[in-house]
């Protein structure tokens, strides 16, 4: 599904991912962890093809294809899907133009039949009720004036709607009470299949519990310094950290 | 392709009719007037009109007040009056000069009875003249005129010699003179008491001519109860010298009636990255609420000229009269605009809306300047202005000067502003859903000016969308 070797980013001249690797078979979850400035959300912008940062060296290899090579759009085609940690606000968008848009940009570029605004909102309707979202955000400008909480909801939306075969969830957890954590997880899940996978970024072993991962690993100054299974959270939960040494590599 | 070929090739109209044409030596002086009004033989009281407002002319000074950079205009350069040459006068529209067919085919103007627009009668200015109206029998029917000013002069006098710089002075500023002075042609439109206009009227105004200035003048006269919309197009080839565009539309709106008046002025812009050439765009436009609950309704998209000097304006004298404006003004390269409205509160109740959207994209400036003004005896009048900027990228400019006069204590006035910038992020997020630069750059621009581009007639609107992503796509990169 996904093989990242010897990943090194820069943004700005500062050098965040280094020596970076990763590889997630198909139906996987992975969970990565690690402190504030890590390189975790980099990895993701840099997955979903942010023109800010630049990859020095290392490659990325989707579904067997360089994904460096690819705009962000095509990467969607591609079935990859990154949901914001701060989605953005678009005014004037209604929600439903946004997401029908999306929709239909990808159905087109994998030749699955494209949908009229009457079957789509059918289809829509259906997934809103998946995450619990009332149907007046169909209508609502993108973004615009949710809640944090809904902003995330909105996002495990899209990807309901556009069914990735990877998705990255960066800190999709942060700022949830239980309640739409709870609601955000269950989507999440119901979304999984052999053939899916999925790569949690988060700070808290309560997704977890609801998701529980293959694979957690820790994240220290730009690379992966240590993997192991879903026990591995509990530990880092109960010590931090601390117990663990960055590796120090380089580019 | 050259270079220059290349930054030009989003301006699709910057083509040139190669077609014989017929004009008078460069120069402005009584003459110059004397001869244009002879070559149209024009009565007496028009010639008297353009003399006395080139008398006012002389005595006047070019405006500086605008957050405008420009070298100075010699208006003794211009070509005053320029037009296709006639081989005889003919019947209808298809039996126009096959090359003037062509050039408005190009532009999106079908004129063969076949292809024309559905339900939009449309008027033809081509450089200093009308060259045909499409729709005239149906107008006919309901008791619509649409036809050239000098058509008008012609046919109906007394409402020219009645109307004429009734709303625009003369003396207006220095620009209505000039125009007042020299104006060759322009549309002429007087919609009946009780008449709901069964189209929609157009305009297409095309400077082809490399020298020739444009000065067209359009009047628009609605009765007690009649409702008509209007909608003009503006575009001139692409040269590497400037070309001055100064025209005047006055609008004047009876009891109960409701004129709504739309513009897509796309005039070309300029070299982006050089700024050599483009169309100075002077130009004033001013409606009279005249008559009790009269409506007055403006809606400009402007997305080219080189410089853009325009306050289309409402002067609400009728009791509880209503004056709208809804403006989009999007600049890139190094043009530079300067637009906004005046809404003049003088009946009772009056009510004025003002929705302006200013994007700027490269090295352009982009100013909104509007005047609110609630006369002492305009009891309870009452104004909403909403005031957006979008920048895109940082070489831009933004400015907004509004200015607020409030006589009366019972009126009330709202002012809303924001400035934002069209952010790589946003289009990012719709990117990496799949969504096409292209498309992405469409979603956001629209979405800014949703509230301006509704509207517009129908027609149009997807038109002006397109124009407007158009415009962009370079800019954001």
């Amino acid at each position: 599904m996904l093989l990242i070797k010897k990943l090194c980013v820069e943004i700005e001249g500062k050098k965040i991912l280094k020596s970076f690797d990763l590889q997630v078979l198909p139906g996987e979850i992975h969970a990565l962890m690690g402190p504030n400035g890590a390189g975790k959300s980099t990895l993701a912008k840099v997955l979903a093809g942010h023109p800010d940062y630049e990859v020095t060296s290392g490659e990325i290899l989707f579904q067997g294809k360089d994904l460096l090579e690819l705009d962000p759009e095509e990467r969607a085609h591609l079935g990859l899907f990154m949901s914001f940690q701060y989605p953005l606000e678009i005014p004037g968008v209604s929600n439903e133009q946004f997401l029908h848009a999306a929709y239909n940009a990808c159905a087109k570029a994998s030749g699955k039949e494209l949908l009229s605004e009457e079957a789509f909102e059918k289809k829509l309707v259906e997934k809103m009720a998946l995450v619990e979202m009332r149907t007046e955000f169909r209508g609502r400008s993108l973004n615009e004036g949710f809640s944090g909480g809904e902003k995330k909801r909105n996002e495990i939306l899209q990807m309901a709607l556009l069914e990735p075969s990877l998705a990255i969830l960066d800190e999709t957890d942060s700022g949830l009470d239980i309640d739409a954590m709870r609601i955000v997880a269950r989507g999440v899940k119901s979304l999984m299949d052999p053939t899916r996978s999925l790569i949690l970024i988060t700070h808290y072993q309560r997704l977890l519990d609801y998701i529980p991962p293959d694979f957690v690993h820790v994240v220290l100054d730009g690379t992966i310094v240590e993997s192991g299974s879903k026990e591995l959270a509990l530990k880092l939960e109960e010590r931090g950290y601390d117990f663990l040494t960055p590796q120090g590599a380089s580019c | 392709m050259s270079t220059d070929q290349f930054f030009q090739s989003e301006y699709k109209y910057g083509f040139v009719t190669d077609i014989e044409m017929e004009s008078i030596p460069k120069g402005l002086s009584e003459e110059t007037i004397r001869r244009i009004s002879a070559i149209k033989k024009e009565p007496d009281f028009l010639l008297q009109f353009r003399l006395r407002a080139f008398e006012k002319w002389k005595g006047m000074k070019e405006p500086n007040w605008a957050k405008l950079g420009y070298p100075p205009i010699d208006y003794q350069n211009i070509c005053y009056y320029s037009a296709p040459k006639k081989k005889q006068a003919i019947k209808s529209l298809d039996e126009l000069d096959p090359e003037l067919l062509r050039t408005f085919e190009k532009l999106g103007i079908p004129l063969d009875e076949q292809k024309r627009l559905s339900n939009v009668a449309v008027d033809i200015v081509f450089d200093s003249v009308s060259i045909g109206t499409t729709f005239q029998k149906k107008l006919k029917e309901a008791g619509v005129v649409l036809c050239s000013i000098t058509e008008a002069v012609e046919l109906y006098p007394e409402l020219v010699e009645k109307y004429l710089g009734s709303v625009v002075p003369i003396g207006d500023n220095y620009f209505a003179a000039l125009n007042s002075a020299v104006f060759s042609d322009g549309s002429f439109v007087y919609i009946p008491k009780g008449v709901k206009c069964p189209m929609e009227l157009s305009t297409y105004f095309r400077i082809n001519d490399k020298e020739t200035g444009q000065f067209e003048r359009t009047l628009i006269i609605a009765e007690d109860d009649s409702y008509v919309s209007y909608l003009e197009g503006c575009t001139a080839p692409a040269y590497d010298k400037n070309q001055l565009h100064a025209a005047v539309v006055e609008l004047v709106a009876r009891d109960r009636a409701w004129i709504k008046y739309a513009t897509v002025q796309n005039w070309y812009a300029g070299n982006k990255e050089t700024g050599a050439g483009g169309i100075f765009n002077f130009v004033t436009k001013r409606g009279r609420c005249a008559g009790f609950k009269s409506k007055i309704s403006w809606t400009q998209v402007e997305v080219g000229s080189a410089i853009t000097w325009k306050y289309p304006s409402c002067i609400l004298q009728g009791d509880e009269s209503v004056g709208e404006f809804y403006s989009v003004a999007l600049t890139n390269g190094k043009m530079q605009a300067d637009t906004g409205t005046k809404m003049i509160h003088l009946g009772k109740k009056t009510r004025s809306t003002i929705v302006s959207k200013g994007i700027a994209a490269d090295a352009s400036r982009n100013s909104y300047r509007g005047l609110v003004h609630i006369a002492k005896r305009a009891d309870g009048a009452r104004n909403y202005t909403q005031c957006d900027s979008m920048l895109v990228k940082d070489k831009c400019c933004v400015t907004t000067y509004p200015y607020i006069e409030v006589g009366n204590p019972s009126s009330s006035v709202e002012h809303e502003a924001s400035t934002s910038k069209m952010s790589a992020d946003q289009l990012f997020y719709l990117r990496a859903r799949g969504i096409s630069q292209e498309e992405a750059i469409h979603m956001v621009v629209n979405g800014f000016c949703k509230r301006v581009i509704q509207e517009l007639p129908l027609e149009f609107a997807a038109e002006a969308q397109k124009l407007l992503t158009l415009k962009l796509e370079n800019s954001v990169g």
